[in-house]
């Protein structure tokens, strides 16, 4: 028997909040658990020390949720971020902003080489950004033969270790700057609407005359874009470049964040604010299992069942509504 | 229309359908004008059997990827089951084998189950499997490799003796499981279903092809022969590694496109994924050969081969089209 129109109408609202707020309710869930579990997990202390870890992957997990509304996907990030971080270290020299700037030039322009690919010869990206990821690993590592590059410029380790007030640390505000951006330009501007439209309808998109070649440049190098800063932090926070491993497996963290945070995998609607609940929830995760002593394997197996139980659920209340 | 094509020779067929075969002669050539230990029966050899492990998960990525999925899960298979193997070791080999094939085979059961009853996208299924099962092995092993003191002289056997003189059994199995697999493919209804749906699921669906069975099955082959591999690597070692296979996933990947499989699924071929190996594997021999050379312009290389190759690829598609 069909339920009246209204009970429906009620039953599918209730479905649609669930399905937004679902990521939410999970990181409410878990940091109360935490609350009231962990010691010392209330505390500024804990709250800063999680905004600064969670920086660089809540980065590039907003440039990975256009790449992955857009129907792609973008395993380099985390050999652009050891590219990056080695152009700067290595061109330190000549002053921080410059050699910055260079760096981020160059991580952007790895975006940029992706998405010309990707877009001018129709290849899958994962195949791609996998012979990219291997490549410019590659190159990172020639720069300074796969050594470690320490950095004593002052001007450089603000970055990562500034703080505002002497409380609030600074990445934590250019986060905040980025989800900003990156919200307001996926809701509200016609580029948006063109990233969900690739993603949805990749034919459809081009015989309305958009042109999909400088969408998906600008995709891809907008998420390089910001794989670069989150190379240019975690640099600065460490004090030193070290290709070998910096930004090494981030693409999985990104991935399953976007995962989490309610991104159709096949691409569609780019949800920024999900993912930056995703990004929370793993980094909390990580946090939890550190301050309680757990050994960290703990949270590898966690993360693999909250990812899978994400996306089921997702799909579970998609074929609801 | 493929009997016409080979009729008039057409240079731009044998190119597309044969370029693995063509750059790894290129390559081998080059190598042995270039370094003379390079043609020795040793040499050969260990080219071939260095690459057995890499090759096993490869040939089992490619039937995954010919279905269209995609498994990144091998290379923490093939470490547990390696490490399960290790810690049997000194038991009958017969239960020791049947063990560790067991695990891969549950363990593909496990991605297929996510892939096909979820309907989790296989990236992201595979993706958890791969991170999860390797917090697994740190925690069951305590981060430290497994050794293997009392291991039976059968287990030792299992890569290193040699059944037929001169081949170590390593390659033998390698050689055994293509030559399997590549007839499995080709004139099985199997091998064909495999084809079928990862060129057109909706259309094998209509055929009356039982796609769930057909994805179910190639996840499980994937993971039977990422469990070969970790049997055949602590043979090899004596020792089950905690590390094993971390990464392999992208080297069974980029030698598979290389071997000319299609990434979005109905064209490939195992023959082709073998050279694919091969290629990567005698990249490797060059770089170490050539001391002066930093071992980073590897990675480099395998990234331009890995791009052109995919490149040519599509240009000959889009032209096939025309």
């Amino acid at each position: 028997m069909v339920a009246p129109l209204k009970e429906r109408l009620n039953r599918d609202i209730v479905i649609n909040r669930l399905i937004d707020y679902s990521p939410l309710m999970v990181l409410f869930f878990i940091v109360i658990v935490n609350v009231i579990f962990t010691p010392n997990f209330a505390s500024v202390n804990t709250l800063r020390n999680l905004a600064i870890q969670v920086t660089s992957s809540l980065l590039v997990a907003l440039g990975m949720t256009w790449v992955i509304a857009s129907g792609g996907i973008d395993i380099s990030v985390g050999s652009v971020m050891a590219l990056v971080s080695m152009v700067s270290a290595k061109l330190v020299g000549i002053g921080a902003v410059q050699s910055i700037t260079i760096g981020i030039i160059t991580g952007i322009l790895s975006g940029v080489l992706a998405g010309a690919i990707i877009a001018k010869f129709n290849i899958q990206p994962i195949i791609v950004t996998l012979s990219l990821m291997i490549g410019i690993r590659g190159v990172a590592q020639i720069i300074n033969d796969s050594k470690i590059l320490r950095l004593d410029s002052p001007e450089y380790v603000f970055i990562g270790r500034h703080r505002i007030f002497g409380e609030i640390p600074i990445q934590v505000v250019i986060a905040f700057v980025a989800i900003i951006i990156m919200y307001f330009i996926s809701s509200r501007m016609v580029f948006g609407r063109k990233i969900q439209a690739v993603g949805e309808n990749h034919k459809a998109t081009e015989l309305v005359g958009i042109n999909t070649f400088v969408v998906k440049i600008g995709i891809y190098a907008t998420c390089a874009f910001l794989a670069s800063i989150a190379g240019v932090i975690d640099t600065a926070r460490i004090s030193a470049s070290d290709a070998n491993i910096l930004g090494s497996m981030i693409e999985l963290d990104a991935i399953a964040a976007v995962a989490i945070g309610g991104t159709p995998m096949n691409g569609g609607k780019p949800n920024i604010i999900g993912t930056v609940f995703g990004a929370l929830i793993i980094q909390v995760i990580t946090t939890m299992v550190n301050m309680n002593n757990i050994s960290f394997e703990y949270s590898l197996i966690l993360k693999a069942i909250i990812i899978i139980l994400a996306l089921w659920a997702q799909r579970f209340l998609h074929s609801k509504r | 229309m493929d009997i016409k094509k080979h009729k008039n020779f057409n240079l731009q067929y044998v190119l597309k359908e044969h370029s693995s075969l063509l750059i790894f002669i290129l390559l081998f050539i080059f190598a042995s004008i270039k370094y003379d230990v390079f043609l020795s029966r040793l040499f050969v050899t260990n080219l071939l059997v260095q690459n057995t492990m890499v090759g096993f998960i490869a040939f089992g990525m490619t039937i995954v990827i010919i279905a269209g999925g995609i498994d990144l899960s091998v290379g923490s298979i093939l470490a547990i089951s390696g490490i399960v193997a290790a810690r049997m070791s000194s038991y009958n080999i017969v239960i020791v084998v049947a063990l560790t094939l067991l695990t891969g085979l549950a363990l593909g059961s496990l991605n297929a189950f996510m892939v096909v009853k979820l309907k989790i996208v296989p990236f992201i299924a595979t993706l958890a499997s791969m991170i999860g099962i390797r917090g697994y092995i740190h925690l069951t092993t305590g981060s430290k490799s497994v050794p293997t003191p009392d291991r039976t002289l059968a287990f030792k056997a299992i890569a290193k003796g040699e059944i037929i003189p001169m081949i170590p059994n390593a390659l033998l199995w390698f050689l055994l499981i293509l030559i399997i697999g590549g007839l499995l493919l080709k004139y099985t209804r199997f091998g064909r279903h495999i084809y079928a749906i990862g060129g057109n699921i909706e259309a094998a669906r209509m055929m009356g092809i039982n796609v769930n069975k057909v994805k179910w099955a190639t996840y499980m082959i994937s993971g039977l022969l990422a469990s070969v591999s970790g049997l055949v690597m602590t043979s090899r070692l004596g020792s089950g590694q905690f590390t094993a296979g971390d990464g392999w996933e992208m080297y069974a990947i980029a030698a598979t496109v290389i071997g000319g499989t299609l990434i979005t699924g109905g064209r490939g071929k195992l023959s082709g994924t073998f050279f694919g190996v091969l290629i990567l594997g005698i990249m490797r021999q060059i770089f170490n050969l050539q001391g002066n050379l930093n071992t980073w312009w590897q990675n480099i290389a395998t990234g331009v081969i890995l791009l052109a190759v995919v490149i040519v690829q599509s240009r000959t598609m889009i032209k096939k089209k025309l």
